[in-house]
């Protein structure tokens, strides 16, 4: 068995009800995949927070760079039309 | 024929000794675990298994007439007065150790807990469900441990042999039927603890298979005299450090 100190880390992503998606709680040390959700079930559930795990090696995940924000995000914030409040709905449509 | 309130309070009691102090002994983990993970493991099977020793000792405290309560059962009783079984007492040595003990325990406590869910005192029956999902989480992850390190380095192989080696003597006491096991069993309160051996043998060998570990043979000496009070010295040591508060400031408040 490899050293604690080596153990890769894994991403935990708790769904918290049935119908809501998985949402990131945190991470931890494992030295393989049962192990990491076996661990994420007694650190990150132990106060009743969720009904299913996912854990995935935090090595897989691909994350956007700080340096690209004004390139990927910058240009959406001039645009409200893709907001649905920004369209006026007429009374006849009633309750949406 | 009804059981009396007295031997349900003693059995309930015997049930709380083994849980209680187990979970003493596992809680001087927490803050000393190899990592960060394994520490809040350790640390909430302790916890569970002090919640199952309140839930007994409020049982035999219920029945009770000399003013017994939960607390008075956990703190003010000395070690004679401890039915637990002596394994629980041992002290926790290394990780591997701990595992160990933890899961010639666990498996136990498995089978106990599934007969009790059978019983007929809904008190016991009622109690047995609740704990059975949180036992059966606790062996599965010390037999995980067990496997890890016994089918691990040559290293952690060779000292989970010793740990078994060690502790195996202290098992045959598990499966002792006392004569208030006898009563309980008469009144399908409570199983014979010898009828709970070939599961649990089985179960162990198949572990221990997998963690490519020797099952040391049946035969040969075996400790017993917890289920009578007759205590290991490490029990006294344990109960002077658990108790010691209580003791010593009786109106102490949280």
């Amino acid at each position: 068995m490899t050293q604690p100190d080596t153990w890769p880390l894994w991403e935990v992503f708790v769904r918290s009800k049935n119908g809501l998606a998985h949402k990131h709680s945190g991470s931890l040390h494992a030295p393989d995949a049962e192990t990491a959700l076996k661990s994420a079930r007694d650190v990150y559930t132990r106060r009743s927070e969720g009904i299913s795990i996912w854990v995935l090696p935090s090595s897989s995940i691909v994350a956007s760079s700080p340096d690209e924000k004004e390139p990927l995000f910058a240009p959406s914030d001039d645009k409200p039309y893709r907001h649905p409040t920004f369209y006026d709905i007429p009374d006849e449509v009633g309750h949406m | 024929m009804k059981l009396d309130t007295c031997d349900l309070a003693a059995y309930a009691t015997m049930r709380a000794d083994d849980v209680l102090i187990l979970g003493q002994r596992l809680s001087a983990w927490c803050g000393h675990g190899p990592v960060l993970e394994q520490d809040i493991a350790l640390t909430n099977i302790a916890l569970d298994l002090i919640g199952q020793a309140r839930a007994y000792y409020q049982l035999a405290a219920h029945g009770s007439s000399d003013g017994q309560t939960e607390d008075t059962l956990a703190y003010l009783r000395d070690a004679h007065e401890f039915k637990n079984h002596l394994l629980v007492e041992l002290p926790n040595g290394h990780w591997g150790d701990t595992l160990m003990r933890q899961f010639l325990f666990d498996t136990y406590n498995f089978y106990l807990l599934e007969a009790l869910t059978k019983s007929s005192a809904p008190e016991l029956s009622g109690l047995a469900a609740k704990a059975i999902k949180e036992v059966s989480y606790h062996a599965q992850y010390s037999a995980e441990w067990v496997i890890r390190l016994g089918d691990g380095t040559e290293e952690s192989h060779s000292r989970m042999q010793s740990a078994l080696d060690i502790l195996w003597p202290y098992t045959d006491e598990l499966f002792e039927d006392t004569s208030l096991d006898v009563a309980v069993h008469a009144l399908q309160v409570g199983p014979l603890p010898s009828a709970l051996r070939a599961d649990w043998l089985a179960k162990v060998s198949e572990v221990l298979q997998m963690a490519t570990l020797t099952v040391p043979s049946l035969d040969g000496y075996h400790q017993r005299g917890g289920l009578h009070g007759k205590h290991t010295e490490h029990l006294g040591i344990l109960l002077a450090e658990m108790q010691f508060l209580p003791r010593a400031y009786p109106t102490a408040q949280w």
